[in-house]
């Protein structure tokens, strides 16, 4: 396949950012699971003003929102170097926490469906670190 | 797949398609970056970027209301495809083959984590 001239990015920080989404993914997996956790505090049909309260009264909401507002402030920085279409499907790995983390918060079962889709996803995102040098 | 209706399949993929705006607009934006608070405030790509971002999470939730979250979820990935052909048309990065191959592993491994969520 050929390659226009893409603005030419460093190897060292294409790596950077590439660990920096990886970051995100993690801080944007333990805000879901705040979120969760503090869902429970909204009755089963919140008013929009409902949820915009308790999204600043109930602390695992609380916190939860506000690391989304950390994980996309980092994003933006790890966008800053790199090319997008390698950084943006580590987005991915949100899944494979969320899956790990509900295993162990809310006690989940794990499965050979939920190991296998692990594995595949951690396999995809490897092939495109390796892509980070190219 | 028989209790998700295919509006909750529209929103969603609707979702899907926005969020990969948001993603756009930040990198762009990203890429006009200064080290201070007012450009970062008055940087328009990146507060489209985020607007993008919230129109989408409206469009999910309103998709996942109805039908089976291990179908919809696993279709916001749906959004990394999208955003692999903007990199290509707006940001001029190169198709390459380990692209096309981790974006499908990622995706076959989206799908089996939605499978064993049933």
């Amino acid at each position: 396949m050929s390659t226009p001239s893409v603005a030419s990015v460093d190897p060292a920080q294409q790596r950077r950012s590439f660990l920096l989404v990886v970051c995100c993914t993690i801080i944007g997996a333990a805000a879901q699971v705040l979120i969760k956790k503090g869902a429970g505090a909204l009755g089963p049909n919140p008013t929009m003003v409902q949820t915009a309260l308790a999204m600043l009264l109930t602390p695992s909401l609380f916190a939860g929102y506000s690391m989304y507002g950390v994980s996309t402030v980092l994003l933006v920085l790890a966008l800053r170097h790199g090319q997008l279409s390698l950084l943006y499907p580590v987005f991915a790995m949100t899944y494979v926490w969320v899956t790990i983390l509900s295993v162990l918060v809310f006690h989940e079962s794990m499965n050979g469906f939920k190991l296998a889709g692990i594995a595949i996803i951690v396999g995809g995102i490897a092939v495109l670190g390796r892509g980070q040098s190219a | 797949m028989n209790n998700t209706p295919f509006s909750s399949i529209a929103w969603v993929l609707g979702a899907s398609f926005f969020g990969s705006f948001g993603a756009l607009f930040l990198k762009i934006g990203a890429g006009k970056l200064q080290k201070s608070l007012v450009s970062v405030v008055t940087n328009w790509r990146l507060l489209l970027g985020v607007g993008f971002y919230l129109f989408s999470s409206v469009l999910f939730v309103l998709g996942v209301r109805k039908g089976e979250l291990s179908v919809l979820y696993p279709m916001v990935s749906l959004g990394s495809v999208w955003t692999l052909f903007w990199s290509k048309l707006v940001l001029g990065e190169p198709f390459t083959r380990a692209k096309f191959v981790a974006l499908g592993m990622i995706l076959c491994g989206i799908a089996l984590l939605g499978l064993g969520t049933r």
